[in-house]
């Protein structure tokens, strides 16, 4: 084992991983399983069936106090007031420019008391962020990520099999239910990054190894990142530090519906500007023509000019095509627009498509 | 640990690269293909970019890609020559070079330039000793 292995950070289900024969490999400071069996088949299964991945590494943030609310809808770019208890909220976290430090789920479980999932790679930026902006607020921040196993129970028949498996009552899409899993208190909430219907839990690091065993046992396909990349890509969810950047505003990436700038949040004077005058790039999700697979940082092309550059690229399984989305410029963001990707030297010809590339059967 | 050479097969008559490539030398032509252990780390072969029939490739240079979902990986040339035939069946079944990456799963025939660099490839068990150190 080399060094930098032993300096990153294992979830409480590493153990696991590795019986499972799982590829780990380094993903923002953790050591993460990418795949188990293989990406198109972890893939598929949370398509058609359901699957599970080992999100622990994710942060949660604890947010409590009188002002609780007034501080969050200071901070968190969507109307924070409209969550009723028990409800889930998708918001940017920005900085006064509309730069996107984070993009997060916001749950609240009380009237002043809220719980933030953060990106990993962005948890002790967020944690600093959020201590300065709340001095002048009466409310307490809490870093609670050690207080979290978080496993993300995705696909069609995500909540039968967690009915069945653990007895629990699962709350509806977008929102949380206080739940008790492996006889431990759990937040059970009704939210993935996958375009599938599923649940993700926020359980006691100590029950995660025999909640996952449990799950596995009724049939649960363990799925990793790589999986989760392709899933997430396929229906176009933004990933943190490829689509959304400190150097991008909410507008450009397509994230205007989770911006409310009439509450005043840090960073709605700007994003206002960008909503009323337009960007001079913006987002798009594009399909490769015949062969190739786009990467990432690929140029995008018209005729002989950078018209652009992918943000994320792959073979995208449920299309069985290459795929991604990249920022071009504005006036090329039409669907059905032909432009061509720079892969590696050779220009391979593709046409923006429509959000989202797939969209689930119903 | 096991031997990392005792998960996957490797032929006895084949001629392998460090660089995780193999050949099959008949006479002044070969096949060239990648290696079990190759194909396992690259993980499910979803696109192989081949060279054009006709092409020259230079010993321990890439003549190729060959890509799974998550990533691209070089082919490295183990001998050098002329391409004479490129495996077509891969542009619609690529997860051959995973199923058979000896035989149906082979990526291109070779017109040999300097068939005297084969004695530069290892054997089998020199491979399979390289693999398990």
């Amino acid at each position: 084992m080399s060094d930098a292995a032993t300096a990153t950070r294992r979830t409480p289900l590493y153990e696991r991983h590795v019986e499972l024969g799982a590829k780990l490999v380094p993903f923002a400071g953790w050591e993460m399983p990418v795949q188990y069996e293989g990406i198109r088949e972890e893939h598929s299964a949370v398509r058609r069936h359901v699957g599970m991945f080992d999100v622990s590494h994710m942060g949660e943030v604890e947010v409590e106090g009188h002002d609780a609310l007034a501080f969050l809808q200071r901070v968190l770019s969507n109307d924070v007031a409209k969550i009723e208890i028990g409800g889930a909220q998708y918001s940017c976290l920005c900085q006064e420019d509309g730069g996107v430090l984070d993009d997060l789920f916001v749950y609240r479980l009380g009237a002043d008391r809220f719980l933030i999932v953060t990106n990993a790679a962005n948890h002790g930026t967020d944690l600093a962020w959020l201590g300065r902006q709340s001095r002048e607020f009466d409310v307490i921040v809490r870093d609670v990520a050690d207080r979290y196993a978080m496993l993300a129970v995705q696909g069609p028949h995500a909540r039968a099999v967690l009915t069945s498996a653990l007895g629990i009552e699962l709350p509806p899409r977008f929102h949380v239910s206080h739940v008790r899993v492996g006889r431990r208190p759990a937040l059970a909430c009704g939210t993935g990054y996958t375009g599938e219907d599923g649940v993700e839990l926020l359980i006691d690091p100590e029950v995660a190894s025999p909640i996952w065993a449990e799950l596995l046992d009724a049939g649960v396909v363990p799925c990793g990142l790589g999986a989760r990349d392709t899933l997430r890509l396929e229906v176009c969810f933004p990933l943190h530090g490829n689509e959304l950047t400190p150097e991008r505003n909410p507008i450009e990436a397509g994230l205007g519906w989770c911006c409310n700038e009439a509450t005043g949040f840090i960073g709605s004077e700007t994003i206002a500007r960008a909503r009323a005058e337009g960007t001079a790039e913006t987002l798009v999700a594009f399909t490769i023509e015949d062969k190739g697979i786009p990467r990432e940082g690929n140029p995008v092309l018209r005729g002989d000019e950078q018209v652009g550059a992918v943000t994320s690229g792959t073979f995208a399984p449920s299309l069985e095509l290459g795929a991604g989305m990249a920022y071009v410029s504005a006036e090329l963001a039409e669907p059905g627009t032909e432009i061509e990707i720079d892969v590696r030297g050779k220009r391979r010809r593709a046409r923006i498509a429509s959000k989202p590339l797939y969209a689930k059967r119903s | 640990m096991a031997p990392a050479s005792s998960e996957g097969t490797y032929p006895e008559d084949l001629r392998y690269h460090e660089e995780h490539d193999w050949a099959r030398i008949e006479g002044d032509q070969a096949t060239m293909g990648i290696t079990w252990y190759a194909q396992d780390s690259l993980g499910e072969v979803v696109f192989f970019d081949p060279p054009e029939v006709g092409a020259t490739i230079q010993k321990d240079s890439s003549y190729a890609e060959v890509e799974s979902v998550k990533a691209v990986s070089d082919v490295i040339a183990p001998l050098s020559g002329e391409i004479v035939e490129v495996n077509d069946a891969l542009q619609d079944n690529p997860e051959k070079v995973n199923e058979d990456p000896y035989g149906e799963g082979w990526l291109v025939k070779v017109r040999l330039t300097a068939p005297e660099e084969a004695e530069t490839l290892l054997g089998v068990q020199e491979y399979r000793k390289m693999l398990d150190r």
